[in-house]
């Protein structure tokens, strides 16, 4: 055991043995992306490298992304565009594409993968990985950690931070403090000189509120409340939070790695869904965007080789109100048509008037290999229809690009 | 209204009336059986716009006249009565039922309320009435259950001089039934979409005659219905329905005029297999046939689940052909079939099938009764 209270930041400039050494012990990796949407959207334009870049715009206007630079600035995300052009006037907006994200972001989770499957998906831009299994091939969770960043910077150009330790609540904070672009172990023996002088805000489950109320009881860090007797806590903050908190702050975490792959990763359902520039009450401006929405899902279906038969269809309204209708249909399909004409359906049902749309989604959940679908052919039906047209498309797309070929309704009103 | 009669006959009558009462009534007079005496007897009608029924019943009337009852509750009591004649009187606001020691006091609704049934067209021609039964149940076989689709909800009834064929289809499978019967006019030449349910219902429920008339407006009165009429206990049945608005699609054409493969198969036997093989098909898999030379091999599952696979005899001409087919369907027409042995005609895996029945293993094919089955693929 080392005698100086662990340092974070001193460990990364530790040599490798010794890292390699502390992190025998810790078989849970936390891999955050580094300013993922920013550094996705700068990898090709050196010329912006180090300026102050935030990721938004839009009608909506609010950051979702500063580089690095610009927070140097203190601009943060969902902050309001103009309160970031205040704080940095020589701001740089670039607009998000959200295409390429989950493209990245579907690349960074299958290479963790290939590591391990042990791999929970978190966002975009985050996941937890168990990598117990893979020490065969790795010397330490600290190589494969290594192995990764360097495969991530060099397949997509982009750099991410890892925290490695027992837990995944430790992890995590580990993570926090490996940015950017670096790793931080924390091995059993360190738990508590790393955590206990933390603020109570940075352990699980205590948000704004709880926070309040702990610093009201003087617990500024989770060290304090280490040292508090347990019958303490569990009068000031109930027993189930306090009981929960006590044991965290003693690195003591009873979750575990559960394999699951992000929203946008072809596995049990596909979907993609739209906030309007403006709210929208105009029918055949929101079936417009439905049918959009469900060319994309179908396409990465057909993409994934996959077919469904539930289609979901979700609207939130002006007020953030969010409801979700399902249908199943006889067949599992993967033509844009039918998914479309399921979700077109599902929208009419609502017998909607007037109401102010924000977001419309479309989902097919249900997913199976398109190998094992079978249909029910139709008397008299025709021999080609709309399942070979929509591969023609695809390989029309595939090579021109995606603006290629696609339904008429969707010629007006392009989008930017 | 009044007027005595034997309890067996009311039972019957009322029993018979009672099935086209509409589940929710659109209006509450439309839940009433109109209960009417004349010279000629008792007479029972219910109506709900689309389809009205009406019984002559023959009874000892004493008063003329007509109350209007609860119709399921009429029935319900009838059902119940013991084997005694029953009589029948208005009193007041309401009707008296007394058989043997059992009296039951109804309440009566408005009968100027009522709507007024409409008239049978004019009466087209006749068919034995176990025959009539016996096609419309193979007929309704393939018709469709989606409401969203409301003409491939009718089965079609084609009258073309002394031919009279039913069709119906789902577009995943088509039966044609086709009968003889004698036209009353010479040289009819009709068409009429009819809801498959109440064809059924009707069909099966007027064998207790020898003949059903079928009655069937070209113009004129009487027009956009149907009628059918059959005796029972002594007096007439006699029902009508709305028809089915739309276009029936073209479907005869469908039946392939050439066949690669025909494959005879014992029809007991074969059901028995697909009953079991299918057990393990999941929902919307298809049972798989594979013909070849003496013998077919059935298969379901899929390799991650269970499987299950059977070799029966068959006797094949033609090219080997392996097809599959939603094991419903499948079995839907082979269970309509009445012969001991079917025989499957084949032109390609991605075609129809022609299902029809043979009276033994070297028979003749009886093309009455058709049934086009259309597969089950994997997605190219």
């Amino acid at each position: 055991m080392t005698a100086a209270p662990w340092d974070p930041v001193a460990t990364a400039r530790l040599d490798r043995a010794v890292l390699e050494r502390a992190s025998r012990d810790c078989p849970v990796l936390h891999v955050d992306m580094d300013a993922f949407y920013a550094s996705v959207m700068l990898r090709d334009r050196p010329d912006l490298a180090g300026v102050p870049v935030v990721i938004g715009g839009g009608q909506r206007g609010v950051v979702l992304s500063p580089s690095y630079a610009a927070r140097a600035y203190g601009v943060r995300s969902a902050m309001p565009m103009t309160r970031a052009r205040r704080l940095c006037p020589g701001l740089v907006v670039v607009s998000p594409d959200y295409d390429q994200f989950s493209a990245v972001s579907s690349s960074v989770m299958e290479t963790f993968r290939q590591v391990t499957p042990q791999v929970q998906v978190i966002s975009l831009d985050e996941a937890f990985l168990d990598v117990r299994g893979s020490l065969r091939r790795f010397s330490s969770p600290y190589a494969v950690a290594e192995h990764l960043r360097a495969r991530i910077h060099d397949e997509q150009r982009i750099t991410c931070s890892v925290g490695v330790a027992g837990t995944v609540g430790l992890a995590k904070l580990a993570s926090r403090r490996a940015k950017p672009d670096g790793v931080v172990v924390v091995p059993p023996e360190e738990v508590t000189t790393f955590l206990h002088p933390l603020g109570v805000e940075e352990l699980w489950g205590v948000g704004e509120k709880t926070a309040a109320m702990l610093h009201r009881l003087g617990l500024m860090t989770i060290g304090d409340i280490a040292h508090t007797p347990l019958p303490t806590l569990h009068r000031a903050i109930g027993v189930a939070m306090g009981t929960q908190l006590h044991e965290l702050a003693w690195g003591i975490d009873g979750r575990t790695v559960v394999p699951r792959r992000g929203d946008d990763e072809p596995d049990k359902s596909i979907g993609a869904d739209e906030t309007f520039g403006r709210d929208s009450d105009d029918h055949e401006v929101i079936l417009r965007e439905v049918l959009r929405l469900s060319g994309k899902v179908a396409g990465r279906m057909r993409t994934a080789q996959v077919c469904g038969r539930t289609v979901t269809l979700k609207v939130r309204f002006a007020d953030f109100t969010t409801i979700t209708r399902s249908r199943t249909m006889a067949e599992a399909t993967d033509v844009t048509r039918e998914i479309y004409q399921t979700a077109a359906d599902l929208y009419a049902a609502l017998g909607l008037q007037r109401a102010r749309i924000r977001l419309v989604g479309v989902r097919v959940e249900g997913l199976m290999p398109r190998t094992r679908v079978q249909r029910q052919l139709v008397l008299g039906g025709r021999e080609h229809g709309w399942q070979e047209a929509d591969q023609a498309v695809d390989r029309a797309v595939l090579r021109y690009g995606d603006r290629a070929v696609r339904p008429a309704t969707l010629l007006r009103g392009d989008r930017a | 209204m009044k007027f005595r009669v034997e309890r067996d006959v009311l039972a019957d009558a009322v029993a018979w009336a009672a099935r086209s009462l509409p589940v929710r009534p659109s209006a509450p007079v439309l839940a009433g059986l109109l209960i009417e005496t004349t010279s000629d007897g008792l007479q029972l009608s219910t109506f709900d716009y689309e389809t009205s029924a009406r019984a002559t019943v023959p009874a000892d009337v004493s008063e003329e006249g007509k109350a209007l009852v609860s119709g399921r509750l009429l029935a319900d009591i009838c059902r119940s009565l013991p084997a005694k004649p029953v009589e029948m009187t208005i009193e007041g606001a309401k009707v008296s039922l007394t058989c043997g020691s059992a009296r039951f006091s109804l309440q009566t609704m408005p009968v100027e309320e009522y709507p007024t049934l409409p008239d049978m067209p004019e009466a087209t021609g006749t068919v034995p009435s176990d025959l009539f039964a016996n096609a419309v149940s193979q007929a309704v076989t393939a018709a469709g259950r989606d409401d969203m689709l409301p003409v491939l909800t009718g089965v079609r009834l084609e009258i073309d001089g002394s031919d009279l064929s039913l069709l119906a289809t789902d577009r995943f499978r088509l039966s044609l039934r086709e009968l003889g019967w004698d036209p009353g006019a010479t040289d009819v030449s009709a068409a009429a979409l009819v809801p498959a349910k109440v064809l059924a219902d009707t069909a099966k429920s007027l064998t207790s005659g020898a003949e059903v008339t079928i009655a069937l407006a070209t113009s004129g009165a009487g027009e956009g219905i149907i009628g059918f009429e059959g005796s029972a206990g002594g007096g007439v049945r006699r029902t009508t329905t709305r028809l089915l608005d739309g276009e029936f699609p073209k479907v005869r054409t469908l039946f392939p005029t050439e066949q690669q493969t025909i494959a005879r198969v014992d029809r007991a036997t074969l059901v028995e297999a697909v009953k079991r093989v299918s057990l393990v098909a999941e929902r919307n898999t298809a049972v798989q046939l594979a013909f070849t030379s003496g013998q077919l091999t059935l298969d379901a599952g899929s390799g991650d689940e269970a499987l299950a696979t059977e070799q029966i005899d068959a006797d094949v001409k033609g090219a080997d052909i392996t097809t599959g087919f939603n094991p419903q369907f499948l079995l839907d027409g082979l269970t309509a079939m009445e012969s001991p042995v079917v025989e499957l005609a084949f032109t390609q895996a991605s075609k129809p099938a022609v299902i029809v029945g043979v009276d033994g293993p070297d028979g003749e094919a009886d093309l009455a009764f058709r049934y086009l089955l259309m597969p089950r693929r994997l997605l190219s």
